[in-house]
Order: structure tokens, then sequence, then C-alpha cells
């Protein structure tokens, strides 16, 4: 069981860091982007729709990505289901729009005559934009927090498209909804304490990172 | 000769099918500080962002040094000006790195960055604040870092949209008295917006007055404070006598000037062989017809003759030539009892308490 707990927590944090890397690299750009084109048609629309996506119920993601990946699906070929790579493909569901909507709102919150001020200084679009992160680290990052904190908790989809297989697909959230089912609440208890001490440490280094040079 | 260094033509901004903008022709002058002034909501801002390549016009088209700005790479262009705004709208960082954020920008060596910002720094008398974070800075403070931050870029044109409208009266002054002589030391052309005349006046080597959006004239302060081109320009501009003269002699708080061979009495603090400006309100000025027929505690007595009579209202305003111009604002029924006409002599009287000295 103790290298089993290792190897669970190990593929626990690949996965959900993995999953939060990949939406933060779809959310930041796509977040900034509406942030910053305030005059786009639809823009009202985009953010509802990716707000409604902060809420999704990983239960209905699980479903979605099963039916995508299963072996009959549309994406069977690719044999991803009751692999890592499923866990990963579902749990970046999750984490993206959570990711994208917080760092809409995170820029929305500058003043919007900030880019103005940059640009007249000078900066290229890029610069420009790399300024308003800076600017909007505390709040960047608290989404960051928010999407990987979606993810390391959630366990309906990782269950439905990973399937819990012991040495390939167990995580740590799986692993605790089969052992308490089993009636074995120690090794339960076991996992969940290391489940929070492993989310307390990854936004603890976080929350280094956000409160550097705030004072 | 002196090159157009900005140039604008048949500019026109609509919002939602509303014209919000709208510039014939503005020529800027290589060294000289252009001063837009017109009241909240006139459209000066508009002006700058389409000047500062931020805003794309409807129609029209702006000229740098005689090539259309549309034409040329705008990051190369932006990177020939320099902007400072109404709030300060400093980074989350220190000081230093705030004013050395455009030369970072703009891919200047380490050293250099250092040099030039430590320079403007000390300039903008803010060096003590270098490693202090831009936030807790005070108003002015703040904004003399946004000045510092755009005098380091050494640009072609400056321009600054009410950078002090945001202070309280104290640091404004100071600071606009700063900014004075910076402009003139580094004989950076800029554009300066504001809607105080105080402060066109002090700063603007020309004036070019925005009313609703349409540029109604430009020219020297003086010409556009005594000879305004029409009502609206005048009731914006209200003081209607400015005349530019030197203190001659400067005592005790009671000033003479010299103007155009006048000697012209003022109070205020100035320092003898300044350059002032001499602002009277037309309402300000008694007329008489003949000298001595009555002693009044007006210190100055000019001697001209009426060129122009204009009613408005209850009041006519009366121009009188004095060696130099002067407007006055007297009721109807006092021109009709000394039967004033155009032509006629008069003294123009005022008192050396109603004179607002503005040192240039």
């Amino acid at each position: 069981m103790t290298s089993d707990i290792f190897e669970i927590t190990v593929l626990s944090l690949k996965v959900s860091l993995l999953a939060t890397g990949i939406s933060l690299f779809i959310g930041l750009p796509l977040g900034t982007w509406l942030a910053l084109r305030r005059q786009l048609r639809g823009r009202g629309f985009i953010l509802s729709i990716i707000n409604t996506g902060m809420a999704l119920p990983p239960v209905v993601v699980g479903l979605f990505v099963a039916m995508m990946l299963w072996r009959s699906g549309p994406l069977g070929s690719l044999e991803l289901i009751y692999t890592p790579a499923a866990i990963v493909i579902a749990q970046t569901i999750i984490a993206a729009p959570v990711v994208t909507g917080l760092t809409a709102s995170a820029l929305q919150q500058l003043n919007p005559r900030l880019r103005l001020q940059l640009l007249g200084l000078g900066a290229s679009p890029i610069q420009m934009v790399i300024s308003l992160w800076r600017e909007a680290r505390l709040p960047l990052l608290a989404a960051l927090m928010a999407g990987f904190g979606s993810v390391i908790s959630e366990v309906g989809a990782s269950m439905m498209v990973g399937g819990n297989i012991r040495h390939q697909t167990r995580v740590l959230t799986t692993a605790i909804v089969l052992e308490t089912s089993r009636g074995d609440f120690q090794n339960a208890i076991a996992l969940s304490i290391l489940l929070l001490i492993l989310a307390y440490m990854v936004n603890l280094g976080l929350t280094i990172i956000q409160q550097r040079g705030t004072r | 000769m002196v090159e157009t260094i900005l140039g604008v033509k048949d500019l026109i901004v609509r919002h939602s099918d509303q014209t919000v903008l709208q510039v014939d022709s503005l020529d800027i002058q290589e060294g000289e500080v252009l001063a837009i002034i017109g009241p909240n909501g006139a459209g000066k801002s508009t002006l700058l962002l389409v000047l500062g390549h931020l805003l794309h016009p409807d129609e029209g088209q702006v000229y740098f040094r005689g090539k259309s700005i549309e034409q040329e790479n705008e990051l190369a262009y932006r990177r020939r000006i320099a902007l400072v705004l109404q709030e300060p709208l400093l980074l989350h960082r220190s000081v230093f790195d705030n004013v050395a954020a455009g030369l970072k920008f703009r891919g200047v060596p380490r050293p250099e960055i250092k040099q030039r910002t430590d320079e403007w720094l000390e300039r903008l008398e803010i060096s003590h604040l270098r490693n202090r974070p831009a936030h807790s800075l005070s108003g002015g403070e703040a904004q003399r870092t946004s000045l510092a931050r755009a005098f380091a870029l050494q640009p072609e044109l400056l321009m600054l949209d009410e950078p002090f409208s945001a202070l309280d009266t104290p640091t404004r002054s100071r600071l606009l008295q700063d900014l004075h002589a910076l402009l003139s030391q580094t004989d950076v052309t800029s554009v300066f917006i504001t809607h105080d005349l105080d402060e066109a006046l002090l700063l603007g080597d020309r004036v070019a007055v925005l009313l609703g959006g349409v540029l109604r004239q430009v020219g020297r302060p003086q010409d556009v404070f005594t000879a305004p081109r029409d009502g609206d320009v005048a009731a914006f501009v209200g003081v209607e006598t400015v005349i530019a003269g030197n203190v001659a002699v400067s005592q005790n708080g009671l000033v003479i000037v010299d103007a155009s061979g006048l000697r012209l009495e003022a109070v205020g603090d100035v320092p003898t062989g300044t350059r002032v400006l001499f602002c009277l309100r037309p309402e300000d000025i008694t007329l008489s017809i003949s000298e001595g027929t009555a002693i009044s505690s007006a210190r100055n007595h000019l001697t001209g003759r009426i060129i122009r009579m204009t009613p408005s209202g209850p009041l006519v305003r009366v121009l009188i030539d004095c060696g130099l111009p002067i407007v006055a604002l007297i009721t109807r029924g006092s021109a009709n009892e000394m039967r004033l006409i155009e032509g006629q002599s008069v003294i123009a009287s005022f008192k050396a308490t109603a004179v607002h000295l503005i040192p240039r």
C-alpha cells in the first residue's frame, strides 16, 4: 500500500499540474484577448458561456469526454479512454474556463487607460500585454490557484474517463472513493490528509510568488 | 525656417454617427509648446489620442515630419513620442522602474537606462523616492514620476493631457513652474492639453481653442485672448486684454510693467526683469472722457481712441487703441451718457488690483 500511495500521489500531482498548465496556456491568452477586445461583438455572450463553464460539473465533463474517447466514439481510435491522458483532457476542460474567466476579470479590473499609457510610452503590443499581466499578477495567480484547486479535488471526471485502474489511472480522489466504499476509513483518511497537504503545498508556493513584492 | 513636426489635415472622428472632433488644419512647429484649451468634453483628449496614433480617425490624416503616420510603422512612430496623462497611471513597481519603463520597451542598454533614469529623477527632484513603491506616492510625487518617465525618453514630441488637473493648488503651481522650466530647457516640442487658462498662458507658445469638438482658433496667447475669433471663444477665454510686457520695477508687492513703452501698475510678487502677461478682464476697466474729472483709486489711466463698439445685451464692448488694444465692457447707459462713438478719444482706467500677472 505504501508504494501504491506514493505512485497515486505522484500521478495525481502530474495529471492535475499538467491540466492546469495546459489551461493556463489556453486561458491566459484567451482571457486577455476577451478583456482587451472591448468592441468585440458578442463579447458579453462569450464571457457568459465561459463563466458558466467555471461551474461545469466534473461528472458532465466526464460523460462528454468518455463519449468522445469511447472505443466506438469519434476519437476512439486514439485509444485514450482509461489512460492518464484522458484524465488530463477532462481536467483541462474543467480548469480552462476557470483560468480564462478569472484572467478576463483580472485584466478588466485594471484601469483601461493604463493600456493607452503603456502604448504611449512606446510599448509593443506584446510588451503592453506582459506589463498588464505583471500589474494583475495577484488576481492572475489567484486564477491559477482556482484552476488547480478545481482539478486536484475533482473525482467524477477522473473516475469516468480514467477508471480508477490500479498502477495506471488511480489518483488520490478516486482512491479515497474506493477506500471509503470498502469501509477502509483509515486508508481513506490517510489519503485525504495527503490530498490536503498536496493542495496546501502547491497553493503555498503560488501564494509566496503572488505576495512577493506586493508590500 | 521652423519645421512642422506634426500636421493635421481634414480630421474627423465620429462616435456612432456623431462628429465628436473636427480639425481642418493644425500644425505643430519644432520646439514650440502648443496648448490646446477647451472645456470638458470638447474633444481635447480625443485629439491627443489621434495625434498619438492610439485612435484612428474616421477621416483625414496626421502627418509626422511630412509623412502620414498611417503609412509609417505604428510602433516606430509611438517610440518617437511620449505621453503623459491626467492620472499618473504608474505600474506597481518602484519609482525607478516606472521611470525606466519606456526606455526598457525601447531596448535601451542597461547602463544607459540607469544613467538617463537617474538624471530625470534628479531633474524632477524625486531622487530620494527612487526605490519607493510607486503606489505609496502622493499625487504630486506620482505626477512627477510620470513626467520623468516621459522626459527620459527624449521624445521628438511630448504630449501632456491635463497632467495637473487632479492636483491640489499649491502642488499644481509648483509642478507647473517646474514643467515650464523643463520645457524651455529641453526645447522639446509639446502638445499640452488643459481646460485651465492660466496653465495655457504660462506654458503655451501658441494656444489652440477647441470648443464642441471643433478647432476654433489657433494663435499666440495674447492674440487668442485679445482678439477671440468668435463669441464662443471670447466667452471661454473670459479675459480679453492680455498684454506682453516686462517688469520694470517690483517693490513691496507693487509692480510696474513696461509694455510697448507704456508703464502700467499692478499688484503682484514678480521679480524685476520677468517677462509677464498683463491680463485684464473687460468689466474691470472704467472709461471717462476728460482727465482729472474725479479723484479715484485707479492707478492706471491710458488715453486711447475707440476703434470699435459692439453692443452685447445691456452692455457694450468697447475696443480701444491705447498703443495696445484694450477691451472694456460698459453698460449701454454709460455709453449713451458719455456719447461714446467710434473714433473718439477716451481714458481707460483700471485698478492695479484688477490686473492678473502671469510670468512667462
